[in-house]
């Protein structure tokens, strides 16, 4: 049961997450820090995802490139 | 809803082009497709798969349960999230019931091995349509306003693309200089692919 219940989680993690959790963790913080600003103040908030994607796009593959090595 | 869609769309998205950028790159093998669809036949064609339950074959069972799961989900969160953004999710039900009827059928006219299809070019345009849609929902989910309103996808499609391109040409310049060797046969191998 626990190992079906193991395999289950890990499923959905790897749907989810996959091979790179700083991406996941990266685009849940922009959209937290987007809702957040964008209810505290007026100012456009759109450049935050902008911004958290040509940061973490690279990053990512940086990552994997030095994981190869 | 929105967000959350939106927060997905994203998360594989950034997944399928962080692969693409890697394969293009030349830092990762590209898949043999061939190779893949011959092997996967030969499995199940093989004789003697136990059955199991209701299922007669459990290899041809699981394959289409997973198929069927994991591009299922990914056609329920595009169609939901198109659903409601425009306040109507029973359209974009039908349009994409619509879309499964026209693939299968230009499937069933075609009848060649996916092995045909440019699969990390399609990867590409995949992960590039995925990134720039995330963003959009994901953002306008949070409270953000974009400017140009919809029209921003018009810019934010082609801006995701290019700065894709821009990365496989940077990480494909580290990768000669590192090893002009290996550098020049995923080159070689990517060219062959392509």
């Amino acid at each position: 049961m626990i190992r079906r219940i193991r395999a289950f989680g890990a499923f959905w993690y790897d749907f989810i997450i996959g091979d790179d959790w700083v991406v996941a963790l990266g685009v849940m913080l922009a959209l937290a820090i987007t809702f957040a600003v964008s209810r505290s103040t007026d100012t456009p908030v759109w450049w935050i995802i902008v911004a958290a994607v040509a940061i973490l796009l690279p990053l990512s593959v940086f990552r994997a490139t030095g994981r190869r090595r | 809803m929105r967000v959350f869609v939106g927060g997905l769309l994203l998360v594989f998205g950034l997944q399928w082009l962080r692969k693409a950028i890697l394969r293009a790159s030349g830092h990762k093998a590209l898949h043999d497709e061939a190779m893949v669809f011959e092997s996967t036949l030969a499995a199940a064609r093989r004789p003697g798969d136990q059955r199991r339950g209701l299922a007669v074959d459990w290899y041809a069972f699981t394959l289409s349960y997973k198929g069927v799961l994991l591009e299922g989900l990914e056609v329920a969160f595009i169609a939901l999230t198109f659903g409601a953004n425009q306040h109507n999710i029973p359209l974009a039900a039908a349009a994409a019931i619509a879309a499964a009827l026209v693939v299968a059928v230009v499937g069933i006219a075609v009848r060649a091995p996916l092995s045909r299809v440019p699969e990390n070019s399609m990867k590409f345009a995949v992960g590039v349509m995925l990134v720039a849609f995330g963003m959009f929902w994901g953002a306008e989910g949070a409270g953000a306003h974009w400017p140009l309103d919809d029209a921003a996808l018009l810019v934010l499609v082609p801006a995701v693309a290019l700065y894709a391109l821009a990365l496989v040409a940077l990480f494909r310049r580290r990768t000669a200089i590192a090893s002009p060797v290996n550098a020049d046969a995923a080159i070689t191998e990517e060219a062959t692919h392509s």
